[in-house]
């Protein structure tokens, strides 16, 4: 049997009430495979934002339909979109959003407390996860004291841990340095090659370019 | 479909705690409204305990032991109502420890150590007329020579017993040579010393004479009462009693002024200052609770980004909510142990410096972490509320 698409988007409209008021997206169509590596590129303002809260579950269409995992989204209640957000897709931000008073480890095993992983298993399964990208050597320390490079790592392997079916990333090599920029892109390609979905938002072409399809987006349109 | 995501007990007191340690210097402070209102609850509620314990003490001790009984007739001329046998009749009556007539001698001159003379008249000082029961009634304590008998009063002997204070402006310090003061020129043999006295504080600044003395030298005295020291819990008895036993067949003829009954005194006691430290309290943890309100609440606006994080990463709204009610919840439970513990200490010092008995209810001590607790959880309803009405699409932009 054929695994359904990760992400199919069919005619999804996102409207803002304002004022003035503003049609974010349009009758919005796409679909995303299991193992595929698609960008989603516009300038400011096009409506990417929009488009990735949708598909991260942080926000509600006001029209058309969206699956995760073959799953119809908008018949869910709140705390089934929560769980499904939790349990079946890993955020990258732009800004890490990482604890910094806490270490790696707690970082990385924040991910785990809330999808009833028991807590000896949480140290076992972050410690493995940080191997994945690098970062064994810096397990505790503290993550407000780690460069942008290794603090994405970390992001990384926190939207990792839980083993989810799309790592959605929004602006990952956003506040990086070329170097840590170019390092970070060669994590997410490698995660994607052993089989990870990717759905990354950027403005930056190069960027968009390490992506097996790259789709654009402006005024609201999706291409 | 996807199991719901959930949030364990322990996992709501790790997430808090590792909260409050992120920011220690501002749990400090949060948790030191907490704290001040939490200690000044038990310290006060402590100190009515304590307070009530020592009222009632020296209430039983002196207070409640002593009877006075006054002659009510206002006319100067109708004589005493007081028989010459009064002492006797009123020891007789059961639960009277001892009991003695007295009266300041009006009128009797100036006292002085040496016969008085133009230039020394001698110093104003107050003489007492009394019966030798009196300096019993009043606990006097000697701290030379002894105090008149009964035949003292019965032979109109001489004698005078000075208060220390008496002593004091006399110039009179020891009594072996039975040194004599002049009242009104008359000399009198000084034969005591009183120390200190539990009653009649005044008769530490008088000459007390024997009462039959006084009134072969001074005439009758008027304005006579009877002291009477009495057995705990007889001085109800014994103020009912001491007219009908001096005067069968006109007892209207005394007034007795009897302690009023304890038991009513300290639940008065207890209800007025109970009260009033109980605001205070009251007040305090108020003042507590608005400081972990407020900056419970600054902390979740400034912990916007987290908030949408957690959502991000499964976390429900009320897991939101537990989160911020633990972590205001824990601040004031701690608030509460620190504050108990501060309480109890303050309460010990005052007492230990009053050296009074600290006394503490168990039931005031042992419920205050929880109050400090529930203040927390309550201070922190309103910004976990609003937590939880963040939109983690709207956090995560910040």
């Amino acid at each position: 049997m054929t695994a359904p698409p990760v992400v199919e988007f069919a005619r999804v409209t996102r409207s803002y009430p304002g004022p003035p008021p503003v049609r974010a997206l349009h009758e919005a169509d796409l679909m995303v495979n299991p193992g595929e590596y698609v960008s989603v590129t516009g300038p400011s303002g096009s409506g990417k934002s929009t488009f990735l809260n949708l598909v991260g579950l942080l926000d509600r269409p006001d029209g058309g339909v969206y699956r995760l995992d073959g799953i119809d989204t908008a018949a869910l209640a709140d705390a089934d979109r929560t769980a499904l957000r939790g349990r079946r897709i890993g955020f990258v931000f732009q800004s890490f959003h990482l604890l910094r008073h806490r270490s790696v480890l707690e970082n990385v095993k924040l991910a785990l407390i809330y999808t009833s992983v028991n807590r000896r298993a949480r140290t076992a399964l972050a410690l493995e996860t940080l191997d994945r990208v690098g970062l064994t050597h810096r397990v505790y320390a503290r993550a407000g004291h780690l460069s942008g490079g290794e603090a994405q790592r970390v992001a990384i392997a926190r939207a990792l841990v839980n083993r989810p079916s799309l790592l959605l990333c929004d602006e990952p090599t956003g506040n990086l340095d070329s170097a840590n920029a170019a390092a970070v892109l060669a994590l997410i390609g490698e995660l994607n090659a052993s089989g990870l979905t990717v759905l990354m938002v950027t403005h930056d072409q190069q960027v968009a370019g390490r992506a097996h399809r790259s789709v654009l987006i402006k005024d609201g349109f999706l291409r | 479909m996807v199991p719901a995501t959930r949030l364990g007990l322990r996992d709501v007191v790790d997430e808090a705690v590792a909260g409050m340690l992120a920011r220690p210097g501002r749990a400090g402070l949060t948790v030191l409204g907490t704290l001040l209102g939490v200690a000044a609850f038990v310290t006060v509620l402590g100190l009515t305990t304590t307070v009530e314990g020592q009222i009632s003490n020296r209430f039983t001790a002196l207070v409640a032991t002593e009877v006075l009984v006054q002659d009510t007739t206002d006319q100067p001329d109708a004589g005493t109502a007081f028989p010459d046998d009064a002492e006797q009749r009123l020891t007789a009556l059961n639960g009277v420890r001892s009991a003695g007539l007295f009266w300041e001698v009006a009128d009797p001159g100036p006292l002085a150590a040496r016969r008085p003379t133009a230039q020394e008249p001698g110093e104003n000082l107050k003489v007492l007329a009394a019966s030798p029961g009196y300096l019993r009634a009043i606990h006097a304590r000697l701290s030379s020579g002894r105090v008149f008998d009964t035949w003292h009063d019965a032979e109109h002997q001489r004698v005078v017993v000075l208060g220390s204070g008496a002593a004091g402006r006399l110039g009179i310090t020891w009594i072996d040579e039975q040194p004599a003061v002049f009242i009104g020129g008359t000399p009198f043999v000084v034969i005591g010393i009183i120390d200190d006295v539990d009653r009649e504080a005044g008769t530490l600044l008088s000459a007390v004479v024997p009462a039959g003395t006084a009134e072969a030298a001074w005439g009758a005295g008027t304005g006579t009462r009877a002291l009477i020291d009495t057995e705990i819990g007889a001085a109800q008895q014994v103020g009912d009693e001491a007219p009908l036993a001096l005067r069968p067949e006109e007892p209207n003829r005394f007034t007795t002024i009897t302690p009023p009954d304890p038991r009513e005194l300290r639940e008065g006691v207890t209800t007025d200052l109970g009260t009033l430290f109980l605001t205070l309290a009251a007040v305090c943890l108020l003042i507590g609770a608005v400081g972990i309100a407020n900056t419970t609440l600054v902390a979740v606006l400034e912990r916007v980004g987290e908030i949408g994080l957690r959502r991000a990463l499964g976390a429900r709204r009320r897991h939101v909510a537990a989160h911020f009610l633990a972590e205001s919840g824990t601040l004031g439970l701690i608030g509460g142990l620190i504050g108990t513990s501060v309480g109890v200490a303050a309460v010990v010092a005052v007492a230990y410096l009053r050296e009074w008995t600290p006394l503490l209810q168990p039931a005031t001590v042992l419920p205050a972490p929880l109050v400090g607790a529930l203040t927390g959880l309550v201070a922190g309803l309103y910004p976990a509320w609003r937590a939880t009405r963040i939109e983690p699409a709207d956090a995560l932009r910040r």
